[in-house]
């Protein structure tokens, strides 16, 4: 295979060594092998396979389609009446608001200082936000004082991190994503079982009002509704202003901290464990332990993440499994891994381009070819073709540095 | 004898070769001062032994180049005195004095030994600069607690950074600073790495084949850099193939062959010695030796490749 340029020379086998006969040369690290696919395709070294008159038009298609998704926000948002289009700008514009989008934006956040910055494969990120509203929830249903249950919350994730992290970090990448994968889906069974019904209220979950209270009561907003443009929501409960100023401000609060991290020589540190491990053992530097920082650090972000994500809802198990995890690495991809807006502008594309999918579908195609449930689900198919132009076109994502492409490490 | 350095200006070659003039030219001959001391180090892949080196100390101050044919085991014998792989059971090795056999890779680079590697290790999507400012040691932002407090950093950084440029300028890097480490050529990488690890300040620097693909005018300030290296009083161990390169500017050669260290002397001596020239033939022939009219084959081979690098070093 052309992709695998592994190197599997003598020069380090001191990984070699630990799993000498099983592993060499199976195991082709999944990272580098996705880099050399998106390199290969979109990058200067994939030239012959995409000409560059195709990755320029649809350059224009994307440019075409971002400010086709603004225009009709924006022409909701101050109520010019077309139709159709404008109640889908409507939908675009709540969920590009809905504090889920918020809550998303914070687990991506996360995981790009996994993946991003410091090139671990987490594949468990809705495990850690599940952790995460766990704690907050059960400890103020509990009676736990506020503070202490968000403290609570953040605690189990940051074990969680470490306890997968001790036997994992040491080995190649790909061991992180299987046990972060099955983690996830662990601490999901052990939430929907029926055992501990008493806390984790089973497949039900914990309703939303059982812990909302706290943080709702803190709102200075008052009561009562409130409009801007085409947005109307009452000032303080569940689906308020409120919650989307709290789910915002920690968006913007993460996005700040991240920002002074990864400009920082820590952050310089962690993109050289990305790079090569090696290289950075051979300077003196302890990888295992800054690989375990950057673990719990974005698992913390995961669970602030889990505590917004069912602040406005409910804690329901199935709500955050695969598919949540999932949705975040698509709008990390989307936005731009190791970009400090990437997270945030990924998450709420991917939320949006998929309502502004469906609502063109559902309206445009009759409903005897494609009724409104199927048109849902060809939003999904959509989503999932253009994540894969985008790996080819656009392997950087939105916000990211071209010029990265072009050396895979 | 550890006075017996301190005595003497290793910068002076009259120096040096009064030092190592009373050292038996042997394997496992004993250093009048040295730097690292390793014992019954082995290493078994499979079922070829890579590396059985019974005793080999490497003295303090001075170049010393270890050689050897291909597959000889330098590598590997470098990756394990590095921490980056592990030998059998039963090995032991002291840095400047120091029990180094059960530490890991990064605190023998912080003891102060510090390696490059065979295949370049340049951190191809980060910059010129950014590769050698994450060599500097003891950096307070590298901590993920004060790291988002730039003003506890920022001197600290700053003197980092003119370290950094300075030593790029010395390795004729100065110009790509902003350029990411992976558009840089192999031998430019190779530059990028040894300059990367003197941003450590190692008391003694192993280079895996330094010069391989760097061309020949900036061998030659590079072999002046290390020599200088020598004379601010580090240590060099480094591996290389060509013999000029050995012959000018090693103190004292290491001889490696199938594992085993077989013949240590000065660069003049050791060449003549009958284990290396049989190390070095024995490599490409693995052929019936008592054969006579092989060996004579094999003589008149030797003789023409010897002759051709004579002449490759003179163009
Ligand atoms: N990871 C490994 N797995 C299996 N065999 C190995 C491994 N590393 C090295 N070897 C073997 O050990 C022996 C020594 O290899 P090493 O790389 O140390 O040689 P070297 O002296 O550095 O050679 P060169 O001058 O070509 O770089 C070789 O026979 C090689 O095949
Ligand atoms: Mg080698």
């Amino acid at each position: 295979m052309v992709f695998n340029r592994k190197k599997t020379e003598t020069d380090t086998p001191a990984a070699v060594a630990e799993d000498e006969v099983a592993a060499q040369g199976v195991t082709a690290d999944i990272s580098e092998t996705a880099a050399a696919v998106t390199a290969a395709a979109g990058g200067e070294a994939g030239g012959p396979l995409l000409s560059s008159r195709t990755r320029e038009m649809f350059g224009y298609v994307a440019w075409g389609l971002g400010a086709l998704i603004v225009l009709i926000m924006l022409l909701a948002f101050v109520g010019v009446d077309l139709g159709w289009p404008t109640r889908v700008g409507d939908n675009m514009l709540d969920q590009a608001l809905d504090p889920q989008t918020a809550a998303v934006a914070v687990a991506v956040i996360g995981l790009n200082i996994h993946f991003g910055y410091t090139g671990l494969l987490n594949m468990g990120q809705a495990g850690f936000m599940l952790l995460g509203a766990y704690g907050f929830a059960i400890s103020i249903v509990e009676g736990v004082p506020l503070l202490f249950a968000v403290v609570i919350g953040l605690l189990a994730s940051a074990l969680f991190a470490v306890v997968l992290g001790v036997p994992t970090l040491k080995l190649r990448g790909d061991y992180l994503a299987i046990v972060t994968i099955s983690a996830a889906e662990i601490v999901r069974y052990v939430g929907r079982a029926t055992t501990f019904n008493e806390h984790t209220g089973g497949p039900q979950g914990i309703e939303g009002q059982d812990f909302r209270g706290p943080v709702t009561d803190l709102s200075f907003f008052g009561t009562g509704n409130f409009d801007i443009g085409s947005l109307d929501y009452i000032l303080t409960g569940a689906n308020s202003w409120w919650m989307r100023a709290v789910a915002w401000a920690v968006v913007l609060l993460s996005v700040g901290v991240v920002y002074l991290l990864v400009r920082s020589p820590w952050g310089r540190l962690l993109r050289g464990v990305r790079e090569d491990e090696d290289a950075i053992r051979s300077l003196g530097k302890n990888v295992f332990a800054i690989k375990m920082q950057a673990l719990v650090l974005g698992g913390l972000f995961g669970a602030v993440a889990g505590m917004l994500f069912v602040l406005p809802s409910s804690v329901v198990p199935d709500s955050m499994g695969r598919t949540l995890t999932f949705y975040c690495w698509t709008a990390l991809l989307l936005g731009g891994a190791a970009t400090v807006f990437g997270p945030v502008l990924g998450s709420i594309l991917f939320f949006v381009v998929r309502i502004l999918v469906t609502g063109i579908a559902d309206n445009t195609v009759p409903d005897s070819v494609l009724n409104t449930q199927q048109a849902g689900q060809f939003g999904w198919i959509v989503i999932g073709v253009s994540l894969m132009l985008l790996v080819i076109f656009r392997p950087q994502g939105v916000l990211g540095d071209k010029r990265e492409l072009r050396f895979n490490a | 004898m550890p006075e017996s350095t301190t005595n003497l200006d290793l910068s002076q070659k009259s120096a040096r070769v009064e030092l190592m003039s009373g050292v038996a030219e042997e394997p496992g001959s004993a250093k009048p001062d040295p730097m690292l001391t390793v014992d019954n180090i082995t290493r078994h892949f499979g079922g070829i032994t890579a590396v059985d080196v019974t005793h080999l100390e490497v003295q303090r101050g001075i170049i010393t180049a270890l050689i050897g044919p291909n597959g000889a085991g330098k590598t590997t014998f470098f990756n394990l005195i590095t921490g980056f792989d592990k030998p059998s059971p039963g090995a032991s090795w002291t840095f400047d004095g120091q029990g180094i056999s059960k530490t890991s890779a990064s605190r023998v680079a912080r003891a102060g030994m510090v390696r490059t590697f065979q295949l370049t290790k340049a951190l191809n999507r980060m910059t010129v600069l950014d590769n050698m400012m994450l060599g500097a040691p003891g950096q307070r932002g590298e901590r993920l607690l004060s790291s988002w407090l730039q003003p506890l950093w920022s001197r600290q950084e700053k003197d980092i950074e003119d370290k950094a440029l300075s030593l790029l300028e010395r390795f004729k890097l100065l110009e790509k600073k902003d350029d990411f480490a992976g558009s840089l050529s192999g031998g430019q990488r190779k530059l990028l790495e040894m300059a990367r690890a003197l941003m450590t300040d190692p008391k003694m620097i192993m280079l895996d084949e330094p010069m391989a693909g760097v061309n020949p005018a900036l061998t030659q300030s590079l072999l002046g850099h290390v020599e200088s290296l020598r004379d601010e009083g580090m240590t060099v161990l480094f591996v290389e193939h060509d013999m000029h390169v050995v012959r000018h500017i090693s103190d004292w050669v290491v001889v490696m062959a199938e594992g085993k260290v077989v013949a240590e002397g000065t660069a003049k001596n050791v060449m003549a010695q009958q284990a290396v020239v049989d190390a070095y033939l024995g490599a490409h022939h693995d052929t019936d030796l008592g054969d006579d009219a092989l060996l004579e084959d094999e003589n008149f081979a030797a003789i023409e490749a010897e002759a051709q690098q004579e002449s490759e070093g003179r163009s």
